[in-house]
């Protein structure tokens, strides 16, 4: 049995989503394609988001992913480390910035 | 400074071992198709060498710097130069051949004692792409080497170079301490004598070679990315830049299997194989020939050590008819040529 819930070898194997529903699968990686293509941002900028997001959502397949694809493209650990930090800052963040709301609770309340 | 695998003893500094290497584990088990079996899926098997287009000469394995990926194995210790006598037997069937390219490497080629006789005596026989692989560093190595870039300018030699990123650090991790900065001095002389400016036919373009066991992007996106940097940081100007993709032989072999990264670099070879790349890799139009004039089907397998499969095995025996519709000799290696747009000395491929 398999012990762990992450196979890496797994991500290889992600194109196989759509063997179970072809017409969503097929629309998911058209649509995912267009996604990283050069646009207003270019590719490289969007691999930094996609590197920043993956740690927000802790999806390890898509950090060994945007990783590599950084390492392809040139992207230095520097910026991949600010990027995460982005993401790092902004998650922390938001934890912090409902503090407010707790704020707002505790001086409704107290006398 | 790293040792040579030579210097070091390594058993890799062995082409059979090497070979050995490529050819069991993944590749024997079944896990992994050959190059063999892959390419035979499209009935491109056996390769076979057209029409003769490009002429690398390989004038010496010694060399100023001791790159970490270095498919040749080349370093300071390295003491296989090309003799004159050889050089004549090139430079006489230069005249013969239908060759439009002439590609000098090494080592750094520019170490050789006669390399400067062989330029000029090459140059008067008219080869219509003259290129000469620097390594840049050489330029600033030593001052009987400062006067190349006028030299090289003189004989319209087209400029060749390595650098694989435009920061410090990584090239720096890749070639050693301090080749940053020495090939910015070294493109920098360059680009004031003209070569890599814009509309200038003094031809300068870079070399891109991954800096670890991953495989390298986009080749225009590179290019746009390194030229954007190298002209922001340093005023420096260069025309095309080629992505290559290390080969699995040699000091890059060594590190992958030192690094453990071996058997997920093949088969991130193997899946990016695309049979596209296959009918131009560049072993179909090139003829590499040795320091010591013998003659293979590219530069990877001179240094596996795997001769052309014809019965003309040396400069001194060329005979283009023999040559041409000869088998290449394949192995695993060779995937590094396949792998996504493909990739050859002059670039990537599909
Ligand atoms: S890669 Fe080029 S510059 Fe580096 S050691 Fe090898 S021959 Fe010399
Ligand atoms: S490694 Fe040499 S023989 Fe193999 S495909 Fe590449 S150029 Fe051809």
């Amino acid at each position: 049995m398999q012990k762990t819930y992450y196979d890496p070898a797994d991500l290889k194997k992600f194109s196989k989503i759509s063997e179970w529903n072809e017409e969503l699968g097929a629309k998911f990686f058209d649509y995912y394609g267009k996604v990283f293509e050069e646009g207003a941002l270019t590719e490289r900028e969007k691999s930094l988001i996609a590197l920043a997001v993956s740690h927000t959502i802790q999806c390890p397949y898509c950090i060994d992913a945007y990783t590599g694809d950084g390492l392809q493209r040139g992207i230095t650990k520097e910026e991949m480390m600010e990027a995460l930090h982005v993401a790092a800052a902004i998650r922390g963040g938001a934890s912090l910035v409902h503090g407010v709301q707790m704020m707002n609770k505790v001086n409704k309340l107290e006398m | 400074m790293l040792k040579s695998l030579h210097k070091r003893h390594s058993e890799l500094a062995n082409s059979k071992r090497q070979l050995d290497i490529l050819s069991n584990g993944i590749f024997k088990n079944g896990d992994l198709p050959t190059f063999k079996e892959k390419i035979s899926e499209t009935n491109q098997f056996p390769l076979k060498a057209k029409k003769l287009e490009i002429l690398q000469i390989n004038v010496g394995y010694m060399c100023n710097q001791v790159c970490e990926h270095c498919h040749v194995d080349a370093g300071p210790d390295r003491k296989e130069i090309m003799s004159r006598e050889t050089m004549q037997q090139i430079l006489d069937v230069i005249k013969q051949t239908s060759a439009h390219t002439l590609d000098l490497t090494g080592g750094a080629p520019e170490m050789n004692p006669n390399f400067k006789w062989f330029v000029e005596e090459a140059n008067k026989v008219g080869v219509k792409d003259f290129i000469v692989r620097s390594n840049l560093t050489i330029i600033t190595a030593n001052k009987k080497y400062h006067d190349l870039p006028e030299f090289f300018k003189k004989h319209q030699i087209h400029i060749v170079s390595s650098m694989p990123h435009w920061t410090k650090g990584k090239t720096d991790k890749q070639r050693g301490d301090g080749v940053f900065d020495a090939s910015i001095t070294a493109l920098k002389m360059l680009n004031a004598v003209g070569y890599g400016m814009p509309n200038s036919n003094l031809k300068l373009d870079l070399v891109y070679n991954p800096t670890g066991a991953f495989l390298p992007g986009n080749q225009s996106s590179l290019e746009k990315d390194f030229k954007k940097a190298l002209n922001a940081d340093f005023n420096i100007q260069f025309h095309n830049l080629f992505a290559l993709t290390n080969l699995p032989i040699s000091r890059f072999l060594d590190y992958l299997i030192a690094s453990d990264n071996y058997e997920d670099y093949m088969y991130a070879l193997v899946e990016a194989y695309n049979p596209k790349a296959v009918s131009n890799v560049m072993c179909t139009n090139t003829l590499s020939v040795s320091w010591d004039g013998y003659l293979y089907d590219c530069d990877f397998n001179q240094m596996l050590n795997l001769p052309v499969n014809s019965k003309a095995k040396h400069i001194s025996e060329y005979n283009e008819n023999l040559l041409e519709g000869r088998d290449i000799l394949i192995s695993q290696h060779c995937y590094g040529c396949t792998a996504g747009a493909g990739s050859s000395c002059q670039g990537s491929l599909a």
